[in-house]
């Protein structure tokens, strides 16, 4: 079935997963939508690889698929689907928040102006910066 | 509204961003960004990414970065005060009392932000790396559950599927009652006018002696 993935930053649309009991990828779509590659190691993005538990090795890999569920369960990563609209939305894990965070170095983002220009705040590296929210509402 | 302030100490190598918490993207921020007519960055963040990333709960929120790029305050209210609880809200007037109060908040924090350009680390309002791990919230997976939901409802959202997208605000709400962004966008993307209507003033009277903008030990 053809599903939209929210992963991080990222919007894949379209993805062929396998929804029964997790999302199951293929494993360049697992690559591809999540960065994770399966190695000996784990699961591995950049130098960071999750061991997968050998015990619940069915629940990570099975008929060429990977599972990006049991990857984010174990990563200590939300996710919350819509199954109507097909869209399965992964978020960061606690822990990584946390670390980023109480690191006390701003997590960099870019975000567009009016005009669709984007900003990013390490563009003001060098600037005493004050980050503040507004609303129309 | 920091026009003013970057007039006045950007030469000095101070910078507002301005953040949105527009689910409703351009359409909503736009009349208001062009009316105060800024020369500083205001960008547009629909998914509130930025209330991710730095745990802001209400605006306005504010964090100070130095030119390290490190946190010296973490996020809190930007000189707002809950003076405004004290608003008509029928003709919504706010009484001399209350008026100078916001006045008084709104320059202590300006005053503070002028004292941390001029002395920097220096600055009695620079925090130091633990009092800022100290103020700050930090997330737990409700935090992180929460804003997946707030996430794929504003994807429903921009979809084209608003009505499908409350259920998924609503939970972001409960899991995260302290969010005021939360429930403030949620209702004004049901309607404009619920956010600043009555259920929004029974929200905030249900706070009794709690703040809806707390205030912080040093300004």
């Amino acid at each position: 079935m053809a599903i939209d993935i929210i992963y991080g930053e990222n919007v894949t649309k379209g993805v062929d997963a396998d929804t029964k009991n997790g999302v199951w990828l293929s494993a360049s779509d697992f690559k591809r939508v999540a960065g994770f590659e399966r190695k000996p190691e784990g699961f591995c993005k950049g130098e960071q690889c999750y061991p997968v538990p050998p015990a619940r090795k069915a629940e990570f890999e099975s008929g060429g698929r990977y599972n990006l569920a049991a990857l984010a369960d174990l990563i200590g990563q939300p996710m919350v689907a819509d199954e109507a609209h097909r869209v399965w939305c992964f978020g960061e894990a606690s822990e990584n928040r946390k670390r980023a965070l109480t690191s006390l170095d701003a997590p960099d983002f870019s975000l567009p102006d009016l005009e669709g220009r984007m900003h990013s705040l390490s563009e003001h590296r060098g600037k005493k910066i004050l980050l503040v929210s507004w609303a129309s509402w | 509204m920091w026009q003013a302030l970057y007039t006045e100490l950007g030469p000095k190598g101070f910078v507002p961003i301005a953040v949105a918490f527009d689910s409703a993207g351009n359409a909503a921020a736009e009349p208001w960004i062009k009316a105060a007519n800024p020369t500083y960055p205001c960008v547009i963040d629909r998914r509130h990414i930025v209330a991710e990333l730095f745990d802001m709960v209400n605006v306005p929120n504010a964090v100070w970065i130095d030119e390290h790029g490190k946190i010296v305050r973490p996020s809190e209210p930007a000189g707002a005060s809950d003076a405004f609880r004290k608003m008509d809200h029928t003709n919504f007037s706010i009484p001399p009392d209350a008026l100078a109060d916001l006045q008084a908040k709104r320059s202590a924090y300006l005053n503070a932000i002028r004292d941390w350009v001029a002395n920097g680390p220096a600055s009695k309002f620079a925090l130091s790396e633990t009092e800022v791990v100290r103020r700050m919230h930090t997330p737990s997976d409700d935090h992180v559950r929460a804003a997946a939901n707030f996430r794929l409802g504003e994807y429903l959202v921009e979809s084209g599927h608003p009505k499908d997208a409350q259920k998924y605000f609503e939970e972001a709400k409960r899991l995260r009652p302290e969010s005021w962004n939360y429930k403030r966008q949620a209702w004004a993307l049901e309607d404009p006018m619920k956010a600043g209507g009555p259920e929004f003033w029974a929200a905030v009277d249900a706070l009794g002696d709690n703040k809806y903008y707390p205030t912080s030990d040093d300004i």
